[in-house]
């Protein structure tokens, strides 16, 4: 990590993106370069490369094998799992979610996608858009990736040629229209010589746009264009009764994370699902006072009144209600070996509540290259379906996409205690 | 991007954000798991991790006693600031040794001047059983290996302490799943997203104390492939070796006898920011003996239960 220039002042926040695109799109070429030419591969990793590099008989370094990762991967050459990096500009810090482009690992893509707030979908310049471009597109969108960047990699082999890159952007853009997608953004480049990523490069004079760093550095971080509306799900509550400071006797701080919008002392509230209503009496943190607590922070809460709180309760602005109910419709995306079996009971878990649930109806499984809507009364792994649950419990929930924090829920398998579903109420 | 007009809220500085998540995913430990430890050892990340653990829990007490694994090869500055700092917070400190596992014939050394980094994961798993503790807290990082690049921020290990990487439990959102069986463990790593840049940054923030030994300080070394060995009883010189006194820190803590400095003036935090800013090489390729030996040998020591 050198060549920073302006330490310590990275304050443009953090960017979690995703580089989505199949085994020979060059992504992992694409990540390499990121990290080379933002100077984060130190010496000896590039050491290693160059040796594993020799070793198989190439020419030049080649900079994929820097996101190379388990021994039983570098074996079979593939990428099989979600793999993070991270990178630093010295104005932004990023995180790298890698997925795999395979077919098979639809669930490995969707849980990239779930913490990401970019996409880089790549597509090989001669190849254009194929099945998986559309595939990694939907999902991307499914999972709610507010933006979306199609980088059109390997200009190179095509020389450089804006006819080819004009084709691929309206073909995409047509295909996007149809699903909705909003914010795309086409950058051409090549990977492998480093062009239009972190420099611009001699050979793509006629493409006047930023750099995909330059995008990075813009793009907006996930909480500045969250949903509004104050959600504070309760994780855990504060009770120092016992430490024998009498200061402390009747302190009862309500921990948690602000999943978006805004609080400040004094605002009234009510607690979910009970609907007990009150005042913000104090925002804590460590010791210190906030007069008011924004977006993704982790603060505590103490209220006016004795209201009964728990983990699993949430805290919401009175004229901002979330919905209570024991009924939701969702996306679901199986992702457990065993398939779905509406005849069980699954346990769901939303913000910090937890409560059983049973299948009441598969709505229908979409094929995900056709985007067909077909029926189901199964699901197996990577099956992305439209489902309605029945709730033990209510939850407090908004729709997935007005807030990704309280529209989102996993499935666990109460026999494994594996998470085998992901799901996005509608 | 034309998006950019929509940047209007507040936002968290990075470290802002990273602070947050990582005491959001502590508040999930503690909510989640019915008898968690934290493992805490003296060095920079575990000492990152208790200031996260105050900053979750005050004004209450910690959720979890403190848990050590004592190699018996460690600095002395280091268990010292250990102790010290574990009374500071008024929290319960446990430590477990591997010279007690040695004795109980659980650990067989090869030789007797060995590492004996890779066998603290028989003492941690005997801990575990001892204690019965369903979650143990860790300050791993991912950026700090390649087995790591792929390591969930809860992972699931068996009844033997294994980490199968192609068992773990796919992780979205901020939806942590922390439920296990009996005997069956979680490994928690609130400090995942972190980089060794970001630790010091936090440490400076945070104006955190830390053991002496990560400052610039005269040390007897020897030169060994690339490496500087310190020269302490365990690692005595031997017939031949050039041995001199130069200045250096300590990048990372653990055992004596695979845990080698770098030659730096650096004397405060703020000096090691800026020599990590720039440095030319990997925190665990400068430092560690035992991660050399072969690319995948973190990844085959997690298998066999290691943090």
């Amino acid at each position: 990590m050198s060549a920073i220039e302006h330490l310590p002042g990275i304050d443009n926040g953090l960017l979690r993106f995703l580089t989505c695109g199949s085994v020979d799109d060059g992504k992992s070429t694409l990540i390499g370069r990121l990290l080379y030419d933002t100077k984060t591969i130190l010496a000896d990793t590039l050491h290693a490369i160059a040796r594993t590099s020799e070793r198989r008989g190439l020419e030049a370094v080649d900079l994929s094998l820097i996101t190379d990762g388990l021994s039983a991967e570098r074996e079979q050459g593939i990428t099989i799992d979600v793999a993070y990096r991270y990178f630093t500009t010295g104005r932004r810090k990023y995180i790298i979610a890698d997925a795999p482009g395979h077919e098979q690992y639809t669930r490995n893509m969707v849980t990239a996608a779930s913490t990401a707030n970019l996409a880089i979908i790549l597509v090989d310049a001669r190849k254009g858009l194929l099945t998986q471009t559309r595939r990694h597109s939907y999902l991307a969108h499914l999972v709610g990736i507010p933006h979306i960047v199609v980088a059109i990699n390997k200009m190179d082999l095509v020389d450089y040629d804006q006819a080819v890159f004009d084709r691929i952007r309206d073909e995409y853009l047509e295909f996007a229209a149809t699903l909705g997608i909003g914010d795309v953004g086409f950058i051409p480049l090549s990977a492998l010589n480093g062009d239009m990523i972190v420099d611009r490069g001699e050979r793509l004079d006629w493409y006047s746009g930023p750099t995909l760093l330059d995008i990075l550095e813009d793009a907006p971080t996930a909480h500045s264009e969250r949903d509004e509306r104050f959600r504070f799900p309760v994780q855990y509550v504060c009770r120092p009764q016992k430490s024998g400071d009498p200061k402390l006797h009747d302190y009862r701080g309500f921990m948690g994370r602000v999943e978006s919008g805004e609080i400040a002392v004094g605002d009234e509230v009510l607690v979910l699902p009970s609907e007990q209503r009150t005042r913000i009496k104090a925002i804590e943190i460590y010791g210190s006072s906030l007069p008011r607590a924004i977006a993704e922070q982790s603060v505590t809460l103490l209220l006016d009144d004795e209201v009964d709180v728990s983990r699993g309760d949430m805290i919401v602005r009175a004229q901002e209600l979330a919905l209570v109910t024991r009924r939701i419709e969702a996306m679901l995306c199986w992702l457990g070996d065993t398939a779905l079996d509406p005849q069980r009971k699954y346990l769901i878990r939303q913000t910090t509540r937890e409560t059983k649930a049973m299948i009441e109806a598969i709505d229908y499984r979409l094929d995900i290259n056709t985007l067909q809507q077909l029926p189901a009364d199964r699901l197996g792994m990577n099956d992305i379906a439209r489902v309605t649950f029945k709730l033990a419990q209510p939850l407090c929930v908004d729709a997935y996409g007005e807030n990704r924090s309280t529209g989102a829920f996993i499935v666990i398998d109460e026999s494994s205690n594996c998470t085998v579903g992901a799901g996005m109420i509608l | 991007m034309s998006t950019l007009a929509l940047q209007q809220h507040a936002t968290l500085s990075h470290l802002d954000w990273l602070e947050s998540e990582s005491i959001h995913i502590l508040r999930e430990v503690a909510g989640q798991c019915a008898n968690p430890a934290l493992l805490f050892s003296g060095g920079k990340d575990s000492l990152v991790l208790l200031r996260l653990a105050e900053k979750a829990f005050r004004p209450g007490r910690f959720p979890f006693p403190l848990l050590n694994i004592d190699t018996g090869h460690n600095y002395p500055e280091v268990i010292d600031f250990r102790d010290f700092r574990a009374c500071q917070l008024n929290e319960r400190l446990i430590v477990r040794s591997v010279e007690d596992s040695m004795r109980r014939g659980t650990v067989v050394l090869k030789t007797p001047g060995e590492s004996r980094n890779k066998h603290q994961s028989v003492t941690l798993l005997e801990a575990i059983e001892e204690f019965g503790f369903d979650c143990c807290i860790g300050g791993a990082r991912r950026d700090e290996e390649k087995a790591r690049a792929k390591e969930r921020i809860f992972s699931f290990r068996d009844e033997f302490g294994q980490w199968d990487p192609k068992n773990q439990r796919p992780e979205l959102w901020d939806l942590f799943n922390a439920r296990v069986h009996k005997g069956e463990n979680i490994r928690a790593f609130p400090i995942s997203n972190w980089t060794e840049l970001d630790v010091w940054q936090y440490i400076e923030r945070e104006e955190l104390q830390l053991p002496s030994i990560y400052f610039a300080h005269r040390r007897e070394v020897i030169r060994r492939s690339g490496l500087l060995q310190p020269v302490t009883e365990l690692t005595p010189a031997r017939a031949g070796d050039v041995v001199e006194e130069i200045t250096v820190r300590f990048r990372t803590v653990g055992d004596i006898t695979c845990t080698a400095p770098v030659e730096s003036n650096a004397d405060t935090v703020a000096r090691i920011i800026e020599e990590t800013a720039t440095t030319t090489i990997t925190e665990r390729g400068e430092t560690r003996l035992d991660d050399q030996t072969s690319e995948a040998s973190m990844e085959q020591r997690k298998k066999e239960g290691y943090f």
